[in-house]
C-alpha cells in the first residue's frame, strides 16, 4: 500500500503529465470570459448535426481529436480512453469511443467526471499499465435540460439559485513522460447525502461533498490551504460555493482568496442571465483543460487542487422523492 | 363591445396571473402543479356555477386562463347529465372544450413537423 | 412519496441552505405577470369580439374560436423559439392563459421530433399537458356525477 496516504488519498511515485488538451465551447459560452482559453468556439448550438445529442457527441470527438493533434499523436498511440458525460448510459462518450477506436472505459461521476478521469488515468499510468491515456468529458445545455428538466422551448421560469448547464467538451492526453503539469496526488471522495432534494439547487447539494473531500485531502497529506495557488471546486455555483466555504470553516479550515469555483468562471454573470453560475461536466472540464492548462504553460500556477463535484441523482430518483447523493474527487496538479 | 369588459378583462386576467406568479415564486410548486390545480379549481367552480358570472364580467379575463378549461369540462358534463342522466357525464365531457384540445393537438403536430427546437 | 426523516446533521445543513438560497423578486415578477397576463387576456377579449362580430356569434360561443386562436399564437411563438424568452419575463402571465397550455404541448412535440412522428411527437405530445387534462376530466366527472345523481341541485 505504498502509494496510499491517509484514508482516501493516493500519491503518485512518477506523477503523470498532462501533455496536451483539446477544448470546444458552445456559442453562449463563447460570449463569456473563458472564450479566449478554449481551442474552438462553436457558432451553432447544433454544430451542424440533426439533434442536440449528436451535437454533443461531435463536440466530444472534436475535443479528443484536438488533444491528439496538439500532442502530434494518432489514436493508435493511445492505450486507453476514459470518458463520461451526463446523458443516459453515457452515450456521448461511448459513441465517441466507437469513432476513435481506442480501448475504452466508460465512467460516470456526473459533473465530477473530469477529476474522476484524471485520478483513474493517473493510477493506471503510475501503475505502469499504460503509456498514454486520453481523458474526456462533455455536456450540452439542450440535452441536459431535456433529460433532467423540461423541453428546451418550454416557458418555465428559472429559479434564482439555478445554474446553467455548459455546452462544451474537453479532453486531455496524459502520459507517463513528457512536458506539462503533473498530477501528483488524488483524493477519491465518498458519496455524501445531506438531505437535499431540490434538483434545481444542485450547488447546495454538492457543497458538503466538496468540503468533505477538501478536508480529507488536507488531513491525508498534511498540506493546508496556503500550500496551493488555487483551490478550485467544480460547479458549485454561487450558493454552493458560499455553503462550501462555511462548512469548511466549521471544520476549522479557512479558505482565503485562493479559493474559487469553475461554475463562477465560465460566464459573465453581470451580462449573461445564468443565475447562480455554470454547471455540467464541461464546466470543470473546460476550466481544467482550457484555462488551467494554459496558466500552467505560462508559468502562472504551480500548485492547484481541483475538486470536481457531481450530483449522482437521476430523473427517476428525484421524481420518486429520493435525496440527491453527491460526490467530489480531488486531484492535485503541480507544475 | 364596451370598454368595461376590456377593463375587467385586463384586471381579472392580470390579477389571476399575479397571484399565480406569487404561488410559483413563494413555494416550490412547479408550473405543472399550478396549472393542474387551477384546472381542478375551475372544475369545482364550474360545478358550483360560480365561474360563469366571472366570464360575464371579465370576458377574456376569465376565458383565457386555464381555470376556464376546468370550468368548461364541468359545464359540458353537467349539461349532458341533466339531459340524459349518468351517461351524459361521459358524452358531454368534451362538449365545450373539444375545439381547444383539437386545435392544440393539430397545431402542435404541424409545428413539430416543420420546425426544430432552437435550444 | 416516502419522506425519509433527516438526521440532525442533515437538518442542520438544510437550515444553512435556506439561509443562502436567494429569494426571487416576487413582487416584481408578480407585477410583470399581471401586466403580461392582462395584455394576453385583453387580446383574448378583442378576438372574442372580433369573432362575435364576423361570425355573428353570442359572446359565450365567440370565446371558443378566440381560445383556439390564442392557442395558435402560443404554438407559433414556441416553434419560433420566442415563447421561452417571453416567459422568462412574463412568467405566469403567459403560462396560466391557454398560451401556456399550447407551449407545453408544442415544446414537448418539438423536443421529441427526432424520435419520430409516432413514438416521439405522438407519444410525448401530452407529457406535460396530460396532467391538466387528466385532473380536469376527473374533477368534471365527479362534479357531473353529483349533478346527475342529486336531483334538484
Amino acid at each position: 500500500m505504498g502509494k496510499k496516504t491517509g484514508k482516501q488519498t493516493f500519491q503518485f511515485a512518477t506523477p503523470p503529465v498532462i501533455i496536451a488538451t483539446g477544448t470546444v465551447a458552445g456559442p453562449f459560452e463563447g460570449q463569456g470570459p473563458l472564450a479566449e482559453e478554449v481551442d474552438v468556439v462553436l457558432s451553432d448550438l447544433r454544430n451542424g448535426e440533426n439533434s442536440f445529442e449528436q451535437a454533443e457527441r461531435s463536440m466530444l470527438i472534436q475535443a479528443c481529436r484536438l488533444a491528439l493533434d496538439h500532442a502530434s499523436r494518432g489514436s493508435a498511440e493511445v492505450d486507453l480512453f476514459l470518458a463520461g458525460d451526463l446523458l443516459n448510459q453515457i452515450i456521448s462518450s461511448s459513441f465517441t469511443a466507437a469513432t476513435l477506436g481506442i480501448p475504452y472505459l466508460g465512467i460516470y461521476g456526473a459533473c465530477s467526471t473530469v477529476a474522476e478521469g484524471l485520478a483513474l488515468a493517473s493510477m493506471i499510468l503510475d501503475g505502469g499499465f499504460a503509456g498514454a491515456v486520453l481523458v474526456a468529458t462533455s455536456s450540452h445545455n439542450a440535452t441536459a435540460e431535456r433529460q433532467y428538466r423540461y423541453p428546451t422551448e418550454y416557458g418555465g421560469q428559472r429559479r434564482p439559485y439555478q445554474q446553467w448547464t455548459v455546452t462544451g467538451a474537453a479532453a486531455g492526453l496524459l502520459g507517463y513522460t513528457g512536458q506539462g503539469p503533473r498530477i501528483t496526488a488524488a483524493t477519491v471522495g465518498k458519496v455524501v447525502d445531506m438531505g437535499c432534494k431540490d434538483p434545481l439547487n444542485l450547488g447546495a447539494a454538492m457543497a458538503p461533498a466538496a468540503a468533505e473531500t477538501i478536508a480529507c485531502h488536507f488531513e491525508d497529506t498534511g498540506w493546508d490551504p496556503d500550500s496551493f495557488d488555487l483551490i478550485l471546486t467544480g460547479d458549485l455555483g454561487e450558493i454552493g460555493f458560499k455553503l462550501c466555504r462555511e462548512v469548511l470553516a466549521e471544520k476549522n479550515i479557512h479558505l482565503g482568496e485562493n479559493f474559487s469555483d469553475c461554475g463562477l468562471l465560465i460566464y459573465d454573470r453581470e451580462k449573461q442571465d445564468v443565475h447562480a453560475g455554470a454547471s455540467g461536466c464541461a464546466t470543470a472540464g473546460l476550466v481544467t483543460f482550457g484555462r488551467l492548462f494554459r496558466q500552467f504553460q505560462r508559468g502562472e500556477l504551480s500548485r492547484v487542487l481541483l475538486v470536481a463535484t457531481g450530483a449522482l441523482h437521476s430523473p427517476t430518483s428525484f421524481m420518486q422523492g429520493e435525496n440527491i447523493p453527491c460526490i467530489a474527487h480531488a486531484v492535485r496538479i503541480e507544475a | 363591445m364596451d370598454w368595461q369588459t376590456y377593463f375587467f378583462a385586463f384586471l381579472v386576467g392580470g390579477g389571476i396571473c399575479f397571484f399565480c406568479q406569487l404561488i410559483l415564486d413563494l413555494t416550490k410548486l412547479t408550473p405543472g402543479h399550478l396549472l393542474t390545480g387551477l384546472t381542478v379549481l375551475g372544475g369545482i367552480l364550474g360545478g358550483l356555477g360560480l365561474y360563469d358570472p366571472l366570464i360575464k364580467l371579465a370576458g377574456g379575463g376569465a376565458t383565457m386562463p386555464i381555470i376556464s378549461f376546468g370550468n368548461s369540462l364541468a359545464k359540458g358534463a353537467i349539461a349532458e347529465a341533466e339531459k340524459t342522466g349518468v351517461l351524459g357525464v361521459l358524452t358531454g365531457m368534451f362538449e365545450l372544450t373539444s375545439t381547444g384540445i383539437t386545435a392544440a393537438i393539430i397545431f402542435s403536430f404541424l409545428m413539430a413537423l416543420v420546425t426544430r427546437p432552437k435550444g | 412519496m416516502p419522506a425519509k426523516k433527516l438526521n440532525p446533521k442533515q437538518a442542520a445543513y438544510q437550515k444553512k441552505v435556506k439561509k443562502y438560497e436567494p429569494k426571487p423578486k416576487a413582487l416584481r415578477n408578480a407585477l410583470l405577470a399581471f401586466l403580461s397576463g392582462g395584455v394576453v387576456c385583453l387580446l383574448g377579449q378583442a378576438l372574442t369580439d372580433f369573432f362575435g362580430a364576423v361570425m355573428d356569434l353570442p359572446p359565450e360561443k365567440a370565446a371558443t374560436p378566440a381560445v383556439a386562436t390564442m392557442i395558435f399564437f402560443g404554438a407559433l411563438l414556441t416553434s419560433l423559439g420566442l415563447f421561452d424568452r417571453i416567459a422568462r419575463f412574463a412568467g405566469a402571465g403567459v403560462a396560466v392563459p391557454v398560451t401556456g397550455f399550447a407551449n407545453s404541448m408544442v415544446s414537448a412535440a418539438l423536443e421529441f421530433r427526432e424520435e419520430g412522428p409516432i413514438l416521439g411527437i405522438g407519444a410525448k405530445l401530452f407529457s406535460l399537458a396530460g396532467s391538466v387534462i387528466t385532473f380536469g376530466v376527473v374533477t368534471a366527472f365527479i362534479v357531473g356525477l353529483i349533478h346527475a345523481i342529486l336531483p334538484g341541485r
